[in-house]
């Protein structure tokens, strides 16, 4: 009986521990939706969903090589450098070529990241700390500091196809999850991720390639990179040089904010996608409340933090049981 | 013989400044447990991460079924069909069992996607074969350790392992799970695998095993047919020597009480602990590993938070200290694991010496380095410690000086208590007399001395009095005569009858 | 005769490298290497380095501070505030509590509660970020009566010749290797960072030994922004934007290791000078200002990979 009550208490806290950001979610948005009108609309939470999911693309890969054990600073230089590429190069050889041009430069990025991470043995965090540095830097050698314009505005109409509420870049994003989640759950480089990102020397033993996994996964980061700037030149039908600036950052929040362990061998693309939608309800909440931007700032990082003691309290709380 | 599955013939491995394997064979037969025996430091670790594939021979030969083979790694230890099963187990936790028995050798499609019906199927057999009562789905991390070890003896099922190497398997295991482990092993055994055991509890070797081969100082002493020989006969081989004249014991002369504890309780680890101990004495501390010695030292040196009790120091009860005040109070602890508790690698001995002390080597916050490097030179003499000098980082020399130093940064601060856990583990010979003199002399000094440590002749040689702790509890008291290999093996293999009868309430 | 030169190559092909474009330069660009433009580049990076002196504590115990950049602004707010408000003595003070008492927020955090460096940095990075725009209203501050007030003098004066800004970075770079290197405490800050465990079990009080990295690293962002506000003479809320980055470059350049343990205040000061020469130099030849930028990449990877070849003994893993 008693043995029986504390497997269940236990399951409930293993849950938690493992889910809470769907209970941050939906705390954050039941109280918005007490607190505005005008949140729990169907248009809102569209908007919301497309706001999102360029950071969440962004994420899609970082949750890749985290649960690797690694961890890229330099998406938000990849994604500017991709976007400033497919507009750039647009006269010059055409929209589609342009494109594809801006999307092979992410994948280049970010198997060249790969390869430093996984020849060297530096730690990725200098790696891409070198990256986001020097891909800033080649964003502004090709477009000359300038803002990059498109010619013909048609391109900006692209990614306004609907489904519903659903823009087609927020499908996107969505799919992006769904494709990389079944990657994680169904092939062997995915299971063989988190068997790297776990327990390193046990996948060495096993003879699992490690390097290998760790250069597709950043290749993966860099190419996903690439998707996202290139959608947000869509959007903007600009690349601007400075586009991205620091969304490494908020990019690491949401994962992290989602659950997924910074260390690795552990964590979700769903997480992840939890992670990203709080981080867009609250900022989209917020905004709707006509709380002034710094309010937004703080309220993340105070979320944040409270998120990391709220997983040390639970992790503790199971380790005494 | 035919049916000899293993043998391994003359193998040598030298590490800097320790010869660790020298010119060992054995073999091991089908359908046999033969366990490798010996002191810590012996060589049994070293030849089975030979056999392994994690150490590189530097001479000797392994033959496999009657074919020689090169095992250059893990991954080609297994494909030979030589499985190592570590203490610190080699799992994924976040995996499903599945995928941990599976590891690296995942059933994919043309696609790259997982095979999971026929992984999952797999995966059940083996577990079934081995009587487990958990399913290949749940996550490993959720696991007991007992159950997690399954998932290890599972790969060898299902890899059809011809060898499998159990490295102290029982050390953290219940009674209860302990059975199973052994019915485990007798069904590999009718299976035909050849099995490898190692362990310190000489009960289950006698129990379980068929032969016994002895390792001491690198060199196999012989192999025995367990039925024929006796503990004695083996203990004996293992230490080769006479104990009294190897071990010189302090002059008794005690004096004052320095510590007492009474009734020392940690909710998880142990509880109501009672000891004291006197300057001028040697405490010895007893118990197979896991029993609860190291965390209840570290709870009476402040590193852990005790639950109750009381902690009497020379004679006043004082509150349970952070380490800071026990090292100021005049304790010191030199801890079980030097590299990861007792020194920092990359620093100095110098630097490594003085750093329980920095105020005492400091004015007004500032290192005096001329003091530093003195009682660098003083303790280098007297301990006669081999560096190239003060600021060699400590990582590079031999486990015997990096001991040394431990001892160094203890003493020079003159304690009134040092406890000494584990003081000669993994250390060479020449190096392991040296710190059981200083024992002795500390003793002679007028200081109180608490010995931890699992090497039988080691504890019976040095102590004045030995107590014994099984599963977080004291279980014996012994002095004089009454310190005897029997009397400390009956007094730690007690089945626990407290706890069993607290399952049943 | 060869190995020798291979070892040499190693362990000093960074700064071999690093002369050859010292000489380049002055080959190429005139005036690079008089005195006045080392000075030029030493005042251009006293801002960087002064918060890198505080940071190499952090690391040196094997943490992280990206808590700098925004930190960097929110002083620099401040201080240029509070000059108009209470005068440059208590605008001064204030900005230097200011950066204790973040720094100690940090510490607390990362020390004493054991959170992850990594995120509460990036936390406090968003946090202080909507701190600044709270206090700010958003707007820009300036400095009123910039012409007449004392306050100049840390941006912009000199003395004999010497520019106030790089009298403190290389004073304060005295001060804090001496700090680092001969007191309890830096000797505290370098065992917690080569093994926590062992420190603990010699009686270091780690938790509080890392808490006190974070508060001089709070405290030295605080001098960097006295620096700032008195060059400027104003704020924007974004003028410290990216100084994390840069300050963690230097210091990874001038090979302290992020793991902890191993470090030092000149290695620190020879990184963000490099990366300053590195600049200046680029600047002169005629390149635009971020070409630095590809160069640092190259040069950073570069420095770290034979770091790590040196001490392995091997450049391929």
């Amino acid at each position: 009986m008693t043995a029986l009550t504390s497997r269940m208490r236990g399951t409930t806290a293993d849950w938690l521990l493992r889910n809470h950001i769907w209970l941050f979610l939906a705390l954050a948005v039941a109280v918005f939706s007490m607190a505005s009108p005008y949140f729990l609309t169907v248009n809102n939470l569209g908007n919301v969903l497309t706001q999102a999911a360029f950071i969440g693309i962004l994420a899609v890969g970082m949750t890749m090589v985290m649960i690797n054990g690694e961890i890229d600073l330099s998406v938000g230089a990849t994604l500017a450098l991709a976007s400033a590429l497919a507009i750039g190069l647009q006269p010059a050889i055409g929209v589609w070529p342009a494109v594809f041009v801006g999307f092979l430069s992410g994948v280049a990025l970010g198997a060249l990241n790969g390869t430093l991470v996984a020849l060297s043995g530096m730690h990725s965090f200098i790696v891409t700390l070198g990256g986001l540095i020097g891909i800033r830097g080649l964003v502004f050698v090709y477009t000359g500091e300038e803002a990059l314009m498109v010619e013909d505005f048609a391109y900006t109409d692209i990614p306004e196809v609907y489904l519903g509420p659903l823009s087609l870049t927020a499908m996107i994003f969505l799919a992006l999850a769904a494709l990389f989640q079944w990657v994680l759950t169904s092939t062997r480089h995915g299971r063989e991720t988190y068997a790297v990102g776990d327990n390193i020397a046990a996948a060495h033993d096993a003879g699992i390639r490690i390097k290998r996994h760790k250069i597709i996964n950043f290749t993966i980061c860099g190419a996903l990179a690439a998707i996202a700037g290139i959608l947000l030149s869509m959007r903007l039908g600009t690349a601007e040089p400075n586009a991205g600036r620091i969304w490494e950052l908020w990019t690491i929040i949401a994962v992290v904010l989602g659950g997924t362990r910074l260390a690795g061998g552990y964590g979700s693309m769903w997480m992840t996608v939890g992670g990203i939608l709080t981080l867009a309800v609250l900022r989209n909440g917020l905004r709707l409340l006509n709380t002034p931007n710094y309010v937004e700032l703080m309220v993340m990082g105070s979320v944040l933090i409270l998120a990391l003691g709220l997983d040390r309290v639970l992790a503790a709380r199971k380790g005494a049981a | 013989m035919t049916d000899v599955i293993l043998s391994v013939a003359g193998i040598t491995k030298t590490f800097p400044g320790v010869r660790a394997l020298a010119d060992v064979s054995f073999d091991v037969r089908a359908g046999e447990v033969h366990a490798l025996m010996g002191e810590n430091g012996a060589g049994k670790s070293t030849l089975m991460k030979v056999l392994a594939g994690l150490y590189k021979p530097d001479a000797g030969t392994i033959t496999l079924r009657d074919e020689p083979v090169t095992i250059t790694s893990p991954l080609v230890a297994r494909e030979k069909g030589i499985l190592l099963i570590h203490q610190e187990l080699s799992l994924s936790p976040e995996l499903s069992v599945a995928e941990n028995i599976y590891l690296g050798a995942w059933p994919t499609n043309a696609l790259g996607m997982l095979n999971k019906r026929k992984l999952r199927a797999d995966a059940k057999a083996a577990l079934d074969a081995l009587g487990c009562d958990f399913g290949p789905d749940v996550r490993v991390g959720t696991l007991s350790i007992a159950r997690q070890q399954m998932v290890e003896i599972a790969r060898a099922q299902a890899f059809n392992a011809d060898v499998v190497i159990f490295d102290e398997p029982t050390a953290s295991l219940t009674d209860g799970e302990r059975r199973q482990l052994f019915a485990t092993i007798a069904r590999l055994k009718s299976a035909g695998v050849g099995i490898v055991y190692i362990s310190h509890k000489m009960d289950e070797i006698f129990e379980i095993t068929d032969r016994i081969t002895v390792l001491r100082d690198g060199q196999v002493q012989g192999t025995r047919i367990t039925a024929d020989t006796d503990l004695a006969g083996i203990t004996r081989m293992m230490i080769g020597r006479d104990l009294a004249s190897y071990f010189h014991r302090a002059r008794e002369d005690f004096r004052d009480e320095v510590l007492r504890v009474e009734g020392l309780t940690h909710a998880s680890l142990f509880s109501g602990v009672d000891l004291s101990v006197r300057a001028g004495e040697v405490l010895g501390l007893y118990g197979l590993v896991g029993a609860g010695r190291s965390e209840l030292v570290e709870t009476i040196f402040g590193l852990r938070h005790a639950d109750a009790g009381r902690l009497i120091w020379k004679g006043q009860e004082i509150p349970f200290p952070t380490p800071r005040q026990a090292v100021d109070l005049g304790m010191a602890l030199v801890p079980e694991s030097r590299k990861e508790q007792g020194l920092v690698l990359g620093m100095g001995g110098r630097e490594n010496v003085t750093l329980p002390h920095l105020a005492m080597f400091s004015s007004a916050g500032v290192m005096d380095r001329g003091r530093e490097r003195e009682v660098f030179d003083t303790y280098r003499d007297i301990l006669d410690i081999k560096t190239t000098g003060p600021e060699q980082p400590v990582e590079k020399l031999s486990g015997g000086n990096q001991q040394k130093f431990v001892l160094a940064k203890w003493l020079c601060a003159a304690p009134s208590l040092i406890i000494l856990d584990e003081p000669t583990r993994g250390i060479d010979v020449g190096s392991k007399s040296a710190i059981h003199e200083l024992i002795a002399k500390l003793a002679e000094d007028g200081l109180a001395v608490i010995v931890i440590s699992s090497e039988m002749p080691e504890v019976l040689g040095v102590s004045h009095r030995i107590l014994t702790m099984t599963e977080g509890r004291i279980s014996g008291s012994f002095t004089g005569d009454g310190m005897t290999e029997q009397a400390l093996i009956d007094a730690v293999s007690q089945p626990a009858n407290r706890a069993v009868q607290e399952d049943i309430a | 005769m060869t190995i020798d030169w291979q070892q040499a190559l190693r362990r000093h092909g960074l700064i071999a490298a690093f002369g050859l474009f010292l000489a380049a330069v002055a080959v190429g660009a005139e005036g690079f290497l008089t005195l006045g433009n080392i000075l030029d580049v030493l005042r251009q990076v006293s801002i960087t380095g002064t918060i890198a002196l505080g940071v190499t504590f952090v690391v040196v115990t094997g943490r992280l501070d990206l808590s700098v950049g925004s930190m960097l602004t929110l002083l620099t707010v401040i201080v240029v505030d509070q000059h108009n408000a209470v005068g440059p003595f208590g605008a001064i003070a204030l900005t230097l509590l200011a950066g204790l008492g973040i720094g100690a927020v940090n510490g607390v955090l990362v020390g004493l509660f054991r959170l992850n460096a990594l995120i509460v940095t990036l936390a406090m990075l968003s946090l202080l970020q909507g701190v600044t725009l709270w206090y700010s209203g958003g707007s820009n501050v300036n400095v009123a009566g910039a012409g007449e007030t004392w306050f100049a003098v840390f941006g912009r004066g000199s003395l004999l010749g010497v520019p106030v800004p790089v009298l403190i970075f290389l004073g304060g770079a005295v001060v804090a290797s001496f700090f680092l290197k001969r007191t309890t405490f830096g000797r505290a800050v370098h065992a917690v960072g080569g093994n926590e465990t062992a420190s603990r079990f010699s009686g270091i009080a780690t938790a509080r030994t890392v808490a006190a990295a974070y508060v001089v690293s709070g405290l030295a962002t605080a001098i960097a922004a006295i620096i700032m506000g008195s060059r400027v003479m104003g704020a924007q809320n974004t003028i410290g934007q990216g100084y994390e980055l840069t300050v963690l470059a230097g210091i990874i350049l001038g090979g302290t290791s992020l793991m902890g343990g191993s470090g030092s205040i000149w290695r620190t000061v020879i990184g963000i000078t490099m990366l300053g020469f590195i600049q200046n130099g680029l600047l002169l030849l005629g390149f635009e200002y971020y070409v630095q930028w590809l160069v640092s990449w190259v040069v950073i990877i570069a420095a770290v990979w034979l770091d790590l070849a040196a001490k392995r003994g091997r450049v391929l893993a």
